[in-house]
């Protein structure tokens, strides 16, 4: 089941002899369960893509479903957009994007609690999560409290929360050394399998790949022919 | 799960030493308050604890508040007997400044008429028994209850304490018998008469014979009965009214008596405020808007950058979808937070610290309720600026470095 599609989306970022084209004409498809890649060279438009499917940074023309619903058309969007973001999406990016004056424990709650879900079973769904990602030690602690590892692992948490149908992550591995980097790399794609939930993951870490089931390549905002393919690398 | 209460209490410190200066703030708007109220209350004191719709003082002069107005004693039992008047009491008052027990003792001493004193509000002991050698004193003087000491000669002892009653001056008050008021008054120290009189005698002595001769005698009776012939001299007679009289039948009727001029209360209450106060209440009241504008300004820009510093939070909750009314919450909940402690701690400081100020701070309930009023207000409208700016964070802030 296609989970994403996003068609024609482009974006140009400033003006006149500045501008920058971001995305050109870019169209993707992920499907419930898959793990895409996306790799490219610094400035290629990774970023902007994975901001642009999230609906965090809306492209300035194309369209994009979420599990068969129009959220934006001609670059508009398709009703309330942060509701599709609370209820729908969950966010990890590169350096860890955690509140800080809340524990790892509230971190995760917190994705439950702005969908209105609270209580005893929100709180026992929240350690289950901690302990499923090898946290149960340090559900009360802050992020500053613990390692970039830790830390990513709790957003990652925070974003499996709300049982997403897609998990966009960028660069989630890249302050973490190459084994806990694996570590993060295969817990999303346990989490795709056991959850049907459709992942896209920017990455330079070619050593990974083999964990994909899909590898994008950019460059100057559009896809290339991929230099290395997922089944080569496993 | 409370966000703003969260980020608080992961920074205690800061935020208690922020409330704190600005409870310290608050504090001074209230002092100011305070102090302006307490300057009115003590100018105006004397007036209010003499009772009374009327004052009787010397003709053409504006009375003992504003100028020097002498008035007969007997004006006291004159005034009663006029129809309307349910009581008159003879009003006396004069500065004392002395030294006792190596101290500075400043006091306004203020005669109660009598027989028949008015009641005194009073702290500790009892009211006057006597005409003559007792006192009522002001806790501020530091005088103990039965404590002895001299004054214009006699000896007086103090039977009665009372809280809080200062003459505009800020001075405390004491209340003796209007004739040991006047006897006060017009001491002086044998001393200076001695050496008045010498003086006198010099200059005397020095003129030729013939002019001096009957200089000579007169002086020396002049000496000997000005005490005992004087008849005694209070500064006014204030009347209460008779129910059902107005001020106006019973003032037409006290017009026609050539030696004294009347005022109401009310007058007087406002000569006191305008002659003795008002410049120093006007500096006051200034001040204290001034400060009240200062510390909405403070506020506003401690919420401002406390919303400020929590940018990549706020920009967080808007990626993961929060709802905006989340964000607003967290905004005006802890800026609710920050300013109700703030006035907390000033309210701390005003019971501690007000008692202790050299010069009365009047503070009522209704100022509370008003500054509370005031510091939910503020806390609002400087809320409103940084909502406004929090609601423009964008999500992608926080994906940026
Ligand atoms: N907010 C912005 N304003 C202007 N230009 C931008 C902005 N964000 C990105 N760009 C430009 O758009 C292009 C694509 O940027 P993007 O961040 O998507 O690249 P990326 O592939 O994620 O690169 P990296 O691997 O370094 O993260 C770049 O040329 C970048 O300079
Ligand atoms: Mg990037």
């Amino acid at each position: 089941m296609e989970t994403i599609r996003a068609v024609s989306l482009t974006k140009t970022y400033g003006q006149g002899e500045l501008a920058v084209t971001a995305l050109s004409d870019v169209s993707i498809t992920v499907d419930s369960g898959e793990v895409a890649a996306l790799l490219g060279p610094s400035g290629s438009g990774k970023s902007t893509l994975l901001t642009a499917l999230g609906l965090i940074s809306l492209p300035d023309s194309g369209s994009l479903w979420l599990e068969g619903r129009q959220v934006l058309r001609d670059g508009r969007p398709v009703g309330d957009l942060a509701k599709v973001r609370r209820e729908r999406i969950g966010f990890v990016f590169q350096k860890s994007n955690l509140i800080p004056f809340l524990t790892a424990r509230e971190n995760v709650s917190l994705a439950l609690e702005i969908n209105d879900r609270k209580g005893r079973e929100v709180q026992a769904r929240v350690e289950a999560l901690l302990r499923y990602l090898d946290l149960g030690e340090r559900m009360d602690h802050t992020p500053d409290e613990l390692s970039g590892g830790q830390q990513q692992r709790v957003a990652i948490a925070r974003a499996l929360a709300t049982s997403p149908a897609m998990i966009l992550a960028d660069e989630p591995t890249a302050a973490l050394d190459s084994v806990r980097g694996r570590n993060v790399m295969e817990l999303l794609r346990r989490v795709a399998r056991e959850q049907r939930t459709a992942v896209v993951v920017v990455t330079h870490d070619h050593r990974t790949l083999d964990v994909f089931d899909t590898i994008h390549e950019m460059a100057d905002g559009r896809f290339v022919e991929p230099s290395v393919d997922a089944a080569s690398a496993s | 799960m409370n966000l703003a209460w969260k980020d608080v209490a992961h920074q205690k410190l800061r935020f208690l030493a922020t409330a704190a200066g600005l409870g310290l703030l608050f504090a001074i708007v209230l002092a100011m308050g305070g102090i302006y109220q307490g300057m009115i209350d003590d100018a105006t004191l004397l007036v209010e604890a003499a009772g009374g719709d009327l004052w009787l003082v010397q003709r053409d002069t504006r009375g003992p508040f504003a100028e020097r107005s002498v008035v007969p004693l007997d004006l006291e039992q004159r005034a009663r007997v006029v129809p309307g008047v349910q009581w008159s009491r003879a009003f006396t008052t004069t500065t004392l400044q002395r030294s006792h027990r190596g101290q500075r003792l400043r006091a306004t001493v203020v005669g109660l008429s009598w027989p028949d004193p008015p009641p005194i509000a009073l702290e500790q002991g009892r009211p006057l028994r006597v005409g003559h050698g007792e006192l009522i004193a002001d806790l501020s003087l530091g005088l103990a209850l039965g404590e002895r000491l001299t004054l214009g000669g006699d000896e007086y002892v103090v039977v009665g304490t009372m809280r809080g009653v200062l003459a505009s001056s800020g001075d405390g008050v004491i209340y003796v018998t209007n004739q040991d008021c006047a006897r006060l008054q017009s001491y002086q120290p044998p001393e200076a008469v001695r050496q008045a009189r010498e003086a006198r005698q010099q200059q005397i002595e020095a003129l030729p014979l013939a002019v001096g001769a009957p200089l000579r005698r007169q002086v020396g009776e002049q000496d000997l009965t000005a005490g005992l012939l004087a008849q005694p001299m209070v500064q006014a007679v204030v009347v209460k009214l008779a129910p059902g009289y107005s001020h106006e039948q019973v003032k037409a009727r006290l017009a026609g008596w050539t030696d004294v001029t009347v005022w109401s209360t009310e007058e007087q209450r406002q000569l006191l405020l305008q002659g003795v106060v008002d410049k120093a209440r006007q500096q006051i009241g200034l001040f204290r808007g001034l400060l009240a504008i200062v510390s909405g300004i403070l506020v506003a820009l401690i919420i401002y950058s406390m919303t400020a510093a929590k940018t990549r939070e706020i920009s967080l909750l808007k990626l993961m979808g929060a709802r905006t009314r989340v964000v607003v919450a967290m905004v005006l909940q802890q800026s609710l937070m920050l300013t109700g402690l703030g006035y907390a701690m000033a309210l701390l400081v005003a019971r501690v610290a007000f008692p202790a100020f050299p010069r009365r701070v009047v503070v009522g309930t209704e100022d509370l309720l008003l500054g509370a009023a005031g510091v939910v207000l503020l806390a609002l409208v400087a809320s409103a600026a940084a909502i406004a700016r929090a609601l423009r964070i964008p999500p992608t802030t926080i994906l940026a470095g």
